[in-house]
């Protein structure tokens, strides 16, 4: 049985219709991809998926269970961490702070207020194992704000890692990125791949088909395609857009 | 914010130096506080509008939350504590924790109707519900006495079991409310350096991904707002004695931005101390700058707006930059003012 389980998902905003039958499934392990124009409603589908969204109708299941329409922090406590597209850090805060505060130990402290947060050398340990993961350990007392562009990009997948999820959705997390931060976030989700699920909106596409599994193409809110990176290369509508050269 | 190594190791202390210090001189304000033409009931009052400033500031500062009718819950308290002296019990511990509870409550209520709410509509939610309390506590003639105010506090002994302390004289109040004081700084302290103060803070800086990471952004909103709404009625608890009365003037919406003021001139929103220092400013302007003027008022609102236009991050955000040599609480008093107050550009 797959670990994630969409089914004919439907989202629509006022009349017009952003999401229309989607369905995907997405097997304990596996890279998905996700890609296609602007417009096409991938980040809605991700919205969905983590609980931003509620479908209008269609389900959505994880690990057999029925999570469709749970609050975000509902769906985060379920194990489904996310990236975003629109850098969403804890500017303020150092990039082992932000870590830290998505550390599902430290939520479950969220309401302890008779403690310092430092005192427990702990949560500092793990956030920097986590930093580690994404080569951050250096920078790990440099305000979120202060850091590189390239940085705050692998910060904002060091915080979804943080939260230890059974399901990592990553919002294009190439983008802006230059060619060496491209490499270094493909190393990065190389050394993920097979340990966790990954579900990722991604517009680079070699990256994409050289890292995926499977990978969907969506257009007008819907599934065209899908496949195995190979696969696709034969699909008319991926040769007809001009994606299936880079497979 | 302890992001800096230096205040690393206070923010896990339970009381710092700074405190220590700052307890050590305020000891020492009654000995010269009338030679320098001041007088010591000015003591009591800066103590206790410093407390509600800390505690207002939980809200504005920590949480980033615009409550503009704060003084209700300072009200609500001093109430709160006069009707428990009258009708309940004349019992010091058992009234002024009847202010803290009354005031929790009414602090709850409010926050069940604004939690979900941020920027602007959470700032007019705050008015709203601040005149209607400010209304109720003018209407309520029978309860409150209206407009005269509730008159015959009285500062009720200090019973700490082997000792009893008489409260009558501005003096030993004024040591009263110094211990409350720090008793309340070391617990306020404690709390922004939580688990929970640093939950706060991120919910500030992204309610998005705080939600994300599995957060109930609305419970830790409602939860900062009536904790800060039951120490606000605590330091009015302690205010009615300080008056022997309580007035609804301190709930009305003027009286409400003047701890707005308080804090964003002494710089609540980049440190810890920012609110004490606005209420110092604040209330000894008023006496020596009113001693002078009726229109004291005039040159602290330039102040205000001077501040607001040059150094958003406040006054102790000033001096903490004149320490930390790159401009990180500048930047921080920047952001945080455009967090209050929207998009506008204030530089």
């Amino acid at each position: 049985m797959a670990l994630i389980e969409v089914a004919g998902v439907h989202v629509r905003f006022g009349d017009r219709v952003v999401l229309e039958s989607m369905d995907l499934a997405v097997s304990e392990g596996e890279f998905h991809g996700l890609m296609g124009p602007n417009g096409a409603g991938k980040t809605t589908f991700f919205n969905v998926l983590t609980g931003r969204v509620k479908p209008s109708r269609g389900s959505i299941r994880l690990d057999g269970e029925d999570v469709t329409g749970l609050s975000p922090r509902r769906i985060a406590a379920k194990g489904i961490a996310r990236s975003f597209q629109i850098m969403t850090l804890f500017d303020e805060f150092t990039a082992r702070e932000n870590v830290t505060v998505g550390l599902p130990s430290f939520r479950a402290r969220g309401f302890d207020m008779r403690h310092a947060a430092t005192a427990d050398p702990g949560f500092a340990e793990q956030a920097s194992e986590i930093l580690a993961t994404v080569g951050l350990v250096d920078k790990g007392d440099v305000r979120a704000k202060d850091l590189s562009y390239g940085d705050r990009r692998a910060l904002e997948i060091a915080m979804a890692l943080g939260q230890g999820p059974r399901v990592l959705c990553l919002d294009e997390p190439t983008s802006g990125l230059g060619t060496d931060g491209v490499q270094r976030l493909a190393t990065l989700i190389g050394k993920l791949k097979g340990k966790l699920t990954i579900v990722a909106i991604e517009h680079d596409m070699e990256f994409l088909f050289s890292l995926a599994d499977r990978i969907s193409v969506i257009h007008w809110g819907q599934v065209v395609a899908r496949g195995a990176p190979q696969e696709l290369q034969q699909n008319e509508w991926v040769r007809r857009s001009n994606l299936g050269r880079f497979a | 914010m302890t992001a800096t190594p230096s205040n690393q190791s206070d923010s896990v202390r339970l009381m710092t130096p700074a405190m220590l210090v700052l307890w050590l001189a305020l000891a020492t304000v009654p000995l010269w506080i009338a030679r320098v033409g001041l007088y010591p009931y000015l003591g009591i009052e800066i103590l206790i509008w410093s407390l509600y400033a800390l505690a207002f500031n939980l809200v504005l500062g920590t949480a980033g939350l615009p409550s503009f009718g704060h003084g209700a819950y300072f009200g609500i308290g001093a109430y709160a504590f006069g009707l428990c002296q009258f009708n309940v019990v004349a019992n010091l511990w058992v009234c002024l924790m009847a202010a803290f509870v009354v005031a929790g409550l009414a602090g709850a209520l409010v926050a069940l109707f604004i939690s979900h709410r941020r920027g602007i509509y959470y700032a007019f939610m705050t008015i709203a519900f601040g005149q209607i309390f400010w209304t109720l506590s003018i209407k309520s003639h029978k309860i409150t006495g209206g407009e005269d105010g509730l008159l015959k506090i009285a500062r009720l002994p200090a019973n700490f079991g082997l000792a009893s302390f008489d409260l009558a004289d501005n003096v030993a109040f004024y040591y009263f409310v110094l211990f409350v004081f720090a008793l309340a700084v070391m617990a306020l302290w404690r709390l922004v350096h939580s688990p929970y103060g640093r939950v706060i803070a991120a919910i500030k800086q992204s309610e998005t991904r705080a939600a994300h990471l599995g957060y109930h952004v609305w419970l830790y909103k409602a939860s900062i707002f009536t904790l800060s709404a039951a120490i606000s009625g605590f330091a009015g608890g302690l205010f009615a004695m300080a008056q022997l009365a309580a007035f609804p003037d301190v709930m009305s919406l003027h009286q409400s931005g003047y701890i707005v003021m308080m804090t964003l001139v002494g710089g609540g929103l980049v440190s810890f101390w920012g609110p004490v220092v606005g209420v110092f400013l604040f209330l000894i302007a008023r006496d020596v700058i009113g001693a002078l003027t009726n229109a004291w008022m005039l040159y602290f609102g330039l102040l205000f707006i001077a501040i607001v236009l040059f150094r958003p991050e406040g006054i102790a955000g000033a001096i903490g930059a004149l320490f930390e040599k790159h401009s990180a609480i500048r930047r921080q008093g920047n952001s945080a003012m455009r967090l209050l107050f929207g998009g506008g550009r204030w530089r």
